[in-house]
């Protein structure tokens, strides 16, 4: 093996790929040789970062400097300053000009440990970081009702909006006896300004493939889907490396490592829409159908894709498992708080002052994610709300910065941690607007089917297009929380049910404003 | 009965089947829960969201339709809060729903008009919604109106579930999520086979006949034309529910005075060709056994049966009998025979037909039923139009003396009576097949194993000279489609089919349950009407077709005797294969007789 003294990290991403990351990269390799520089320095195209920087980012080991929105020609200056003479260059730092750096925090990441640190199309580097260690410890050592029980003891849930403890669905599947078992990663993120899911599988898609495999032993499941948004280009081509390449050293396939556990693994391209995020819409969708949502019961678990017991689990949920696995539970509840354990990946936008993706121990607070991990308020306005879980998610004010982000202390609010989505509003922000926007997503995502949800998302939109056009009045309001309550009593399914969140908590939090938009 | 659950309903302790769903306990309790998508016939579509109850445990109401009563449960059904919700619901259907109750084909039979008003809600609570769109009024049947449709999945239910003619289904979402026909291309244009099993289940009226009942009224009020009309064996037992007279009752008698009250020139009756029908494709049938036929007869009486046919299963369109149906049957013979017999002229004659069925109307304006060198059959008015235009003339259809109708294409034996339930037809036909083939009559002439509502019934016969005759009866075209894939795989790998005679109608319960029947005809009032039939068969004179004088009479002056040249011209037909996309012709699929 080679040892260098430098690495430099390419984040490959949509948009770094915009910015024609791949001529970069190779034009990088390029000015390394005319200097000689080619056995010192390593050039590695990796994952997100975990800083989002505008166009091309590189963080430069082990220096820890990051660099952001690199053209071409910074590329001679670049090398000659900084990997010859070892003077960073301070005019293309990504947090230049400010004393801000934001809290990479590398002691607290589980399912973000290898990104933006390993070759993402490398399954070997994947191995050297201890990867599938888990696995083989999963199939050859234990039995999969001890691999249940542990996840039990872990006390990991559903990192998809709803979290259910993990273990506890896998035990409803585990003990079936029948021919066919599936599992189905829902990989449909569709939570508005979420793509935690995406960069998990940009940066890290062999730690993902590792969960899967676990949790099929586990449960019993010989054929795996991951239902993945057809948006997520790249997320899908490391997919299939990562797949094609656990095929080639034989962890997937037939008798893998002997075992006589079999094991293949499908990548299915879901069509956009946001109820097939919901598990039986996307286990329908799945099965060829128009993605509409099934009754429960019977639960997926016990009769879901092409009327088989499936464990359908999100992409982090999974992606935590082989943690879980190879340290044992009790390392695992070192993380988070006691009755909400482990860490949750957010991924933080809007109005801060740099908006990205991070990792943090459930039950940190969401002034501690602002401030650490997103540097704060953008230009230094003051904090205004925050939308915490996306669309189906609650609007906070600042009476709550400081409440605890996990499943158990948000609900004393009403409020919920969805899927790790945080849009920050500073004081220009108008809540009537964010509103609008919601009820207009939820109006073109319901599925048609029920009638509360068909006609409700319509009637709400319908009355805050009028409040935001003045021409609303008081009761239009009681009547949009009234209407939002009806959908949620009555819904068929999570999206119908969603919309009262939203509304209540904006009109709780901020309804003086909403007063002084209706008709005078 | 398997093993039972304990569970309270509002405070009521019921041992229930844990098979069943909170609202069908509920129902079998007499205990009420508020529904609108609901229905008894049909498995839960779940869009409405009306029936929700609470169940304790449960941080959200629970829809009744759907979820499975479990051990321990504790359920509620009317609360503060439950009320509420109902309510705001029906007020956000509505909000999106065509409010026109006064001139809409379902007043009064309407299941939202029934529930808003049982809710008490407040129309003016939320704004409208709705967007008009056009209706869809290309079929010759069945008129679709999306203004009045609210989404709740009964039709789609009905049309790919219980019939699997997948002629409707659900395009778009959200808001503009609808339910439509294949590509938008309209229902004629379109799989559907006119049964109108979708207008019977919408709860609203948002489907419906294409009405004739105007043309009728022109006809009959102009002076220069000769009006006939005919009625289904079904319609006489399907009217005295209408008019506060008990279900199933039989009232043949009051449909001939209704009829001639509101000014008919001709009352005849469908029966009598439905006899015609039993010699015609009796004679088919006991000319294909005896010559050891290996491919099987099937009865052509039902429109809906025929385009589903010619859609799905054209490979066997020889199997069907070539005899039309009695209706283009009285058609055909209207102004044929009858112009004769009373010296009108044809042309100036108009044959009406008052039938339990939408797809008559497609079967009227068939092409090739024009044997009389008129379009046979001119107007075909469901049974809900003909009660329409009773209450229409002011007629007290419960006081009306009765009358006997008039002479010549009127006299029916039990046998044409029953062919308006399932098993009717098959049940008419062995009684005279039995002659046909033994010159003896069967001594009990009540087959019971083909009646009932079993949705595939089988029946041996044994027949003496002949041997064992097997015979098969579906009614629903979902049975139909298990009866019709069976013969093709008979076909297929035994090189025969494991019936000989095989009864299909379109509808479930057979005519009686057919698509133009009043609204609210759920499966046990198919069933009394069908009793109702058989009531009437047992008490008339005559209860086999061959021994009607006036099917002997029609021989001997007209048609010679069954299957006679003169006989195929007029009384016997052709078929089509149909696109399975368009429903459009494609080809044709069988001959004319000559």
């Amino acid at each position: 093996m080679k040892y260098f003294r430098t690495h430099v990290l390419v984040g490959v991403n949509e948009a770094s790929k915009q910015a024609g990351v791949e001529k970069f990269v190779a034009a990088l390799r390029k000015e390394l040789e005319k200097s000689g520089l080619q056995e010192e320095v390593n050039v590695l195209e990796t994952g997100p970062l975990g800083f989002f920087g505008k166009g091309i980012c590189l963080t430069v080991y082990p220096d820890n400097v990051n660099y952001e929105n690199i053209k071409a020609e910074d590329i001679p200056e670049l090398v000659a300053e900084h990997f010859l003479k070892g003077r960073p260059v301070h005019r293309l730092m990504f947090d230049a000009g400010s004393r801000f750096t934001p809290k990479f925090n590398y002691e607290s990441r589980i399912v973000l440990r290898n990104s933006g640190i390993i070759d993402p199309e490398s399954i070997d580097e994947y191995l050297g970081t201890g990867g599938y260690e888990a696995w083989e410890k999963a199939l050859l050592q234990m039995k999969p009702a001890d691999i249940v029980e542990e996840v039990k003891q872990s006390g990991l849930r559903g990192r998809g909006g709803a979290g259910f403890p993990t273990g506890l669905k896998w035990s409803f599947t585990a003990p079936i006896k029948c021919d066919q078992k599936y599992v189905v990663v829902n990989a449909d993120e569709g939570e508005p300004g979420t793509f935690k899911d995406r960069l998990i599988m940009e940066g890290d898609p062999n730690q993902l493939l590792e969960g899967i495999m676990i949790c099929a032993r586990a449960v019993g499941a010989t054929k795996a889907f991951i239902y993945i948004r057809g948006e997520y280009k790249l997320s899908i081509e490391r997919l299939r490396k990562a797949i094609a390449q656990c095929y080639e050293y034989g962890l997937l396939g037939k008798n893998i490592f002997g075992s006589k556990f079999d094991l293949d693994l499908e990548i299915r391209i879901g069509a956009g829409a946001y109820v097939c995020g919901e598990e039986t819409a996307l286990i329908e969708s799945l099965e060829g159908n128009r993605g509409n949502p099934r009754w429960k019961p019977p639960f997926p678990g016990v009769k879901g894709l092409w009327g088989c017991p499936t464990v359908v689990n999100n992409v982090e949920t999974l992606a935590n498992v082989p943690f879980i696995i190879k340290h044992g539970a009790g390392e695992y509840k070192k993380f988070g708080t006691p009755d909400c354990s482990g860490t949750k990946v957010y991924t933080i936008l809007g109005d801060v002052a740099y908006p990205g993706l991070c990792e943090a121990d459930m039950g940190t607070t969401l002034r501690t994610i602002i401030n650490d991990y997103a540097g704060g308020m953008k230009k230094g306005f003051r904090f205004k709300a925050a939308l915490i879980g996306g669309a189906a998610g609650v609007i906070l004010s600042d009476r709550l910065l400081d409440v605890k982000m996990d499943l158990n202390s948000l609900n004393q609010y009403s409020a919920v941690l969805g899927s790790g989505a945080i849009l920050v509003m500073d004081e220009h922000a108008s809540i009537v607007d964010m509103l609008w926007s919601i009820l207009r997503f939820f109006r073109h995502e319901s599925c048609g089917k029920c009638s509360p949800c068909r006609n409700g998302t319509q009637q709400l939109y319908d009355i805050i297009c009028k409040i935001r056009k003045g021409e609303g009045t008081e009761q239009d309001l009681d009547l949009m929380l009234l209407i939002a309550e009806t959908m949620q009593q009555t819904s068929f399914c999570a999206l119908g049910q969603s919309p009262v969140m939203p509304v209540r908590s904006a009109l709780e939090n901020f309804r003086d404003e909403f007063v002084a938009s209706t008709k005078k | 009965m398997a093993k039972t659950v304990n569970i309270w309903i509002d405070g009521h302790a019921i041992e229930a089947d844990p098979s069943m769903n909170i609202i069908e306990v509920a129902d079998k309790h007499g205990i009420h829960i508020p529904r609108l998508c609901y229905h008894p016939d049909l498995p839960p579509t779940a869009n409405c969201g009306v029936c929700v109850v609470d169940v304790a445990g449960n941080p959200l109401p629970k829809r009744a339709c759907c979820t499975p009563v479990t051990e321990g449960m504790k359920i509620t059904t009317n609360s503060p809060k439950l009320r509420s919700y109902r309510k705001t619901l029906v007020e956000m259907i509505l909000s999106n729903h065509e409010v026109v109750c006064p001139t809409c084909a379902a007043n009064n039979k309407c299941e939202l008009q029934t529930l808003a008003n049982n809710l008490g809600v407040d129309p003016d609570h939320l704004p409208t919604i709705l967007r008009k769109q056009p209706k869809d009024d290309s079929s010759l049947s069945i008129i679709r109106d999306v203004n009045k449709c609210i989404a709740c999945g009964r039709c789609v239910t009905v049309c790919n579930e219980v019939q699997t003619v997948y002629a409707l289904t659900f395009a778009d979402r959200g808001f503009e999520g609808h339910v439509d026909t294949s590509f938008g291309k309209g229902m004629a244009n379109s799989p559907c086979v006119n049964c109108g099993q979708c207008t019977v289940y919408c709860p609203t009226g948002a489907l419906r006949e294409k009405s004739e009942i105007d043309a009728v009224w022109e006809a009959i009020l102009d002076p220069d034309k000769h009006v006939i009309v005919q009625e289904a064996p079904s319609i006489r037992v399907s009217l005295g529910e209408e008019f506060g007279m008990p279900l199933g009752s039989v009232t043949p008698k009051k449909m001939y005075a209704a009829l001639r009250k509101m000014g008919f020139d001709s009352v005849m009756d469908t029966n009598f060709t439905a006899d015609l029908t039993i010699l015609e494709e009796g004679t088919e049938c006991v000319a294909k056994l005896k010559a050891g036929e290996k491919r099987p007869l099937i009865t052509s009486c039902s429109p809906g049966w025929i385009k589903f046919m010619e859609t799905y299963y054209p490979d066997l369109a020889d199997c069907v009998s070539t005899a039309k149906s009695p209706m283009s049957m009285f058609g055909v013979l209207a102004k044929t025979y009858y112009a004769q017999e009373h010296k009108v002229d044809p042309a100036k004659i108009v044959s009406v037909a008052i039938m339990p069925c939408t797809a008559k109307k497609f079967e009227a304006r068939r092409p090739e039923l024009r044997d009389s060198g008129y379009q046979d059959t001119d107007y075909v008015l469901t049974t809900r139009e003909f009660i329409r235009m009773i209450k229409e003339a002011g007629i007290d259809f419960a006081n009306i003396p009765e009358e006997e109708p008039d002479e010549g294409m009127s006299f029916y034996s039990g046998a044409g009576t029953i062919f308006g339930a399932t098993g009717g037809v098959m049940e008419a036909a062995i009684r005279s097949a039995y002659f046909l083939v033994t010159g003896k009559d069967l001594e009990n002439v009540e087959i019971g194993a083909v009646r009932g509502l079993e949705g595939v019934k089988e029946a041996a016969v044994d027949v003496p000279g002949f041997g064992e005759v097997r015979v098969a009866v579906a009614h629903g075209l979902g049975n139909a489609r298990k009866v019709m894939d069976r013969v093709r795989e008979g076909l297929a790998t035994k090189g025969e089919s494991p019936w000989h005679f095989i009864e299909i109608m379109a509808c479930p319960g057979g005519c009686v349950g057919g698509g133009g029947q009043p609204y609210g005809n759920d499966i046990a009032s198919r069933a009394r009407r069908g009793l109702a039939l058989y009531e009437e068969d047992r008490n008339l004179p005559v209860r086999q077709s061959h021994r009607n004088p006036e099917v002997t009479r029609i021989y001997e002056r007209f048609l010679e005797k069954p299957n006679s040249p003169i006989a195929l011209k007029l009384l016997h037909t052709y078929y089509f294969k149909r696109s399975v996309t368009s429903g459009q012709v494609t080809e044709q699929a069988t001959h004319k007789h000559h």
